[in-house]
Formats: structure tokens, sequence, C-alpha cells
């Protein structure tokens, strides 16, 4: 008798074992949802699959007749545009002042203290100030994801920055390099693929902060629709919407994933 | 020419005393090994010449200018890891240096430079065993490899002296020996002043034209702070006298005034003679 963690699944086996938990959930949602469509035909709680296909037909095919768009398009072009600028002007905050932060040491002593300080604020916390001074428009829901991001990206990339051996900095020195040909060469093309990395992580932050600042106060987005229509109780709805936002984020996922290994090829490579 | 006086150097930590007294001159052309036991201050020596640190008394002087308080293109550096960049090819690796230098802003040359400096670099790396790797990043190289790539890297700028810290510490000994015979015919095709650093004696008096201890003299068991380790012995294993009188006679025998191939038999029967003499 081996120790339980000296056995390993094979392939077939490893896949088989994925699956059994998904269909597990899947069967145990749609048998209790049968069971109860059976006794009452217009249960709202737990639809079954016709009902959530009617709902994604009815949000992803249907021009809605209030505002003349298809809601579940439009929701996702307001959502994603938020997302992706705040991803954005997140990412390069992250980039800049984590690099000067991490490599150069008079920086560092000025602005890690006000960095930890500032990383533990939890950010939905400070929503009311952004309301009150960015008003309930786009910047403030911008603001809120930036500032749940960002700093959390500053500490990383420049925690990654001092981890660059010292040895290849005092070489770029012998090499003749300055100080922006180390920041421009040696030190951002090394940092890049852990930023995407750290990137992906943040992801699901990023759509939290989102999906709060559009519940509590927007017009538009998928957070908007998941809180307007459960006044409804309209599960039909939200279950296809969390599929939906699921999926975006999955590529998401994926697509940062392929981009640093696509332009960091060596990233993957462990050094000898 | 590059003649390297340390004069007076002390390293201390606080109150803890790494270094102390270290005189030394090196004339040009030197191959000076450095050993000691493990902890006894010969990486700090190496790394006050790169000036990754500075010495806390004392200074280093490189043909009579004290050396600058950083490190420069004037003093190349092999260590035993981390010393080539991770995210470039080997060739880009050996083409960062001079670009860096002749360009300030862009860090790159275009057109004819470029193509000069590559024609260069692929040159030194097919001298050094790696001209089939060029578009390989290091992370696919052996460790032999990779050690190579560093010394091309660092050659490429030219350097007045050449700083090496147990270069060849992490690979296995069927390596190091095709290192150590390529580091010696470097060394004599370039005429570089070299200071390596091993902790393998052996290795110090294969390479070496003088060797140098470094250890603790004195030891106080209450205070073992108190002192630190200098020069303790200091061998000449092949003089530049008989060096030069070697590549006269090897010149006369071979009957002509040409250049010197520097890996004669007369060279090799001269280190083993000086390695049974050192025993």
């Amino acid at each position: 008798m081996r120790r339980i963690i000296n056995y390993h699944p094979s392939r077939g086996g490893a896949i088989v074992a994925g699956t059994i938990p998904i269909a597990l959930m899947l069967a145990a949602y749609f048998a209790a949802s049968a069971e109860r469509l059976a006794a009452n035909p217009r249960d709202k709680l737990m639809p079954g699959l016709s009902q959530m296909w009617d709902a994604a037909v009815l949000m992803g095919a249907k021009v809605d007749l209030a505002t003349g768009q298809i809601l579940l398009w439009s929701d996702t072009v307001v959502s994603f545009g938020r997302l992706l600028a705040s991803m954005s002007v997140a990412t390069t905050i992250g980039l800049v002042l984590g690099v000067l932060v991490g490599f150069i040491p008079h920086l560092r002593a000025a602005f890690s203290p006000i960095l930890a300080i500032l990383s533990l604020i939890p950010p939905l916390a400070i929503l009311p100030i952004l309301f009150i001074v960015f008003g309930l428009g786009e910047v403030s829901k911008v603001v809120l994801i930036v500032i749940g991001i960002a700093p959390f990206l500053v500490r990383d990339v420049a925690l990654q920055v001092t981890q660059i051996p010292r040895e290849q900095i005092v070489k770029a020195q012998t090499l003749g390099a300055s100080t922006w040909h180390m920041i421009v060469h040696v030190v951002v093309p090394q940092v890049m693929p852990r930023l995407l990395d750290s990137l992906r992580l943040s992801l699901g932050a990023g759509w939290l902060f989102l999906i709060s600042a559009e519940a509590i106060a927007s017009d538009s987005g998928l957070g908007y629709r998941l809180f307007l229509v459960r006044r409804y109780m309209a599960m039909d709805i939200i279950l296809t919407y969390v599929a939906w936002i699921t999926l975006l984020a999955f590529i998401t996922d994926y697509g940062l994933k392929r981009l640093g290994a696509y332009y960091y090829p060596w990233a993957n490579q462990n050094q000898t | 020419m590059a003649e390297i006086v340390l004069e007076d150097v002390w390293k201390e930590y606080g109150d803890t005393i790494i270094l102390e007294r270290i005189n030394l001159t090196l004339p040009d052309n030197e191959f000076l090994v450095i050993v000691g036991p493990s902890g006894a201050g010969k990486s700090t020596l190496l790394r006050m010449l790169i000036s990754q640190e500075i010495p806390t008394r004392g200074r280093i002087l490189i043909d009579g200018r004290p050396i600058a308080p950083e490190p420069m293109q004037d003093r190349g550096v092999v260590f035993q890891r981390y010393s080539v960049f991770p995210h470039m090819t080997v060739l880009k690796n050996v083409m960062a240096g001079p670009q860096w230098l002749a360009s300030p802003v862009f860090g790159a040359l275009f057109g004819a430079a470029r193509r000069a400096l590559q024609d260069r670099a692929v040159a030194l790396l097919e001298r050094v065993g790696l001209g089939h790797a060029l578009d390989k990043y290091p992370a696919q190289l052996s460790g032999g490899m990779q050690q190579r790539l560093a010394i091309a890297q660092a050659l490429i700028m030219e350097p007045k002296v050449l700083l090496l810290d147990e270069p060849f510490g992490a690979l296995d000994p069927g390596t190091r020996k095709l290192m150590h015979v390529l580091v010696q015919e470097l060394w004599e095709e370039n005429a570089m002043t070299i200071v390596m650093v091993t902790h393998d004696l052996p290795e110090a008096f294969f390479l070496g034209t003088r060797v140098v201890a470094v250890d603790r003299m004195r030891h106080d068991p209450q205070a073992p702070e108190r002192y630190g380790a200098t020069i303790t012995r200091d061998f000449s294993v092949r003089p530049k006298i008989v060096r030069d009188s070697r590549k006269q006679e090897a010149m006369r025998a071979a009957g002509t005034l040409v250049t010197f191939p520097g890996t004669g038999s007369s060279a090799r029967t001269d280190r083993e003679a000086s390695l049974m003499a050192a025993q």
C-alpha cells in the first residue's frame, strides 16, 4: 500500500475524474429544477434548460422595445469597455510605477510605505467618495477598478523587479548600460510576462468591482442588468448572464495567457 | 595596458571586518587567481574590483587611476550564474553591450553599424563554440554553453580587466576542463588581465600565472568579527619573464617571428612543471 499522494491518475482517468463533479453539479441542479417545475410549471427559482434558452434568445437575439437595442450585446459592449479602459490604466500605472519603485532605491524608500497602505484600503469602502468626487458616470467606475487593482499590480511588479538577480544588473552595467537602458532592455522585458500573469489574476477582482459599481449606480452594463432583473426574480436571465460573464472571463484569461506565451517564449523555460 | 593596484584595502560591514590590509600590485597581462576557504572574503574582494561593493578604506587603481565607484565597461565580469539575460537570444546577448554604449536613447544600432556589430558578435560566438546556437535562449543552453555566452558577452566590450567569480563552479568536470582550455586561449589571444576567484586549487594552478590565498591570519575566539582575512600566500606560478622567454624560444624553434600560437606543447609542459613545483 503506497501513500495516497503517490497514486497518479492516467490521462484518460484525469479527464473522467475532472468531468464527474461538473456532471454531478449539473445533474443535481436540473433534477431539482425538473422536480420544482413538475410541481409548479411557473416556478421562477430554478429554471430549466428551455427557459434559460428562451431567456438567452430574448436577451441576445431580440431587439428590446424600450431601448431599441439587443440588450445582451449592448450590456456587454458597455461593461467590457469599462473593464478594458480600467485594466489598461491599471496596467500602465502598475508597469511604470512598479518598475521605478522596484528599480530605483530612493523611489523605493519614498513610495513603498504609501503603496503598502493604499493597497490595504478596501476599494468598495471608498466608492461613495468616488461617486461624490467623480459623479455617477463612467469615470467613477473606471477609477474604482483602477484603485482596486493598480496598487496590487504596482507592488507585484516592484517585487518582481527586485527579484531580478543582482548579477544581471551588475553585468548590464559592465556592458555600458545606463539606468534607462537597463529599465527598457533588461527590467521591463523580464517583468512583462509576470505582469500578464498578475493581470490574469486580477481580472477576477476587476469583474467584482465592475459589477458592484454597475449594480449600485448605473443605467447600463452587465451588472446593472443582473440587479435590475433581480427585482422580477428572473433567475433564467440571471443564470444566462452569469454563464455569459464566466465565458467572457475565460476568454480574456486564455487570451492573456496566449499573448504571454507568444511574446515571451523564453519565460516558461526554466533556467538551469 | 591594465595594471591593477590595491592600496591597503579594507572591507567592513558595521563592526565585522571582512578583509583587512589588502595590498597587491598586478602587472598587465597576468592571470591572477584568488583562492581561499568559503566565507574568507575572496568574492568580496572581486566585487570590490567590479565596484559592486566599495572598500571601507584604501583604494583600488587601474593604470594609476582610482576605479569608478560603480560597475563600468572597463571591467568585464562573468559570475557563476545569472550573468546572461534570459530574455535575449544568444546573439542579442552579445550584441547588447556595444549597442548600449553607442546609443544612449535607443540602446540600438541600425544599418551598417548594426551589421558590422553582428559580424563581430557572430565571429566571437563562433570562437567560443556557440556559432550554432545564435537564436537560442539561454534557458535552452547547457551550463557550460551559458558560461561561454557570458564570456563572449563580456569580451565584446574589450575590457581592460576580466573578472571571473567562480565561473566554472556549477559545471561538471568534463565541461570544466574544456572551459579551462578556452579561457586560457582567450587570455593569450586577447592579452588581457584576468582576475578569477575559485576554491578549486588544481584549477587555480592550472590557469593562473599568479595565485594568491585569502584567509584570516589572526583569530580572536571571543570576537571573531574583529579580524578580517588578508592575503596570506602569493605564488608566482608562471612569471612573465619565464613566459616571455618561452615565447621567444617557441618562435625561434618555429623559425618565424609571426604570432605565438599560445597553446603549444611548451606552454603545457610549463603549466605542468609549475603545478608540480607548487605541490
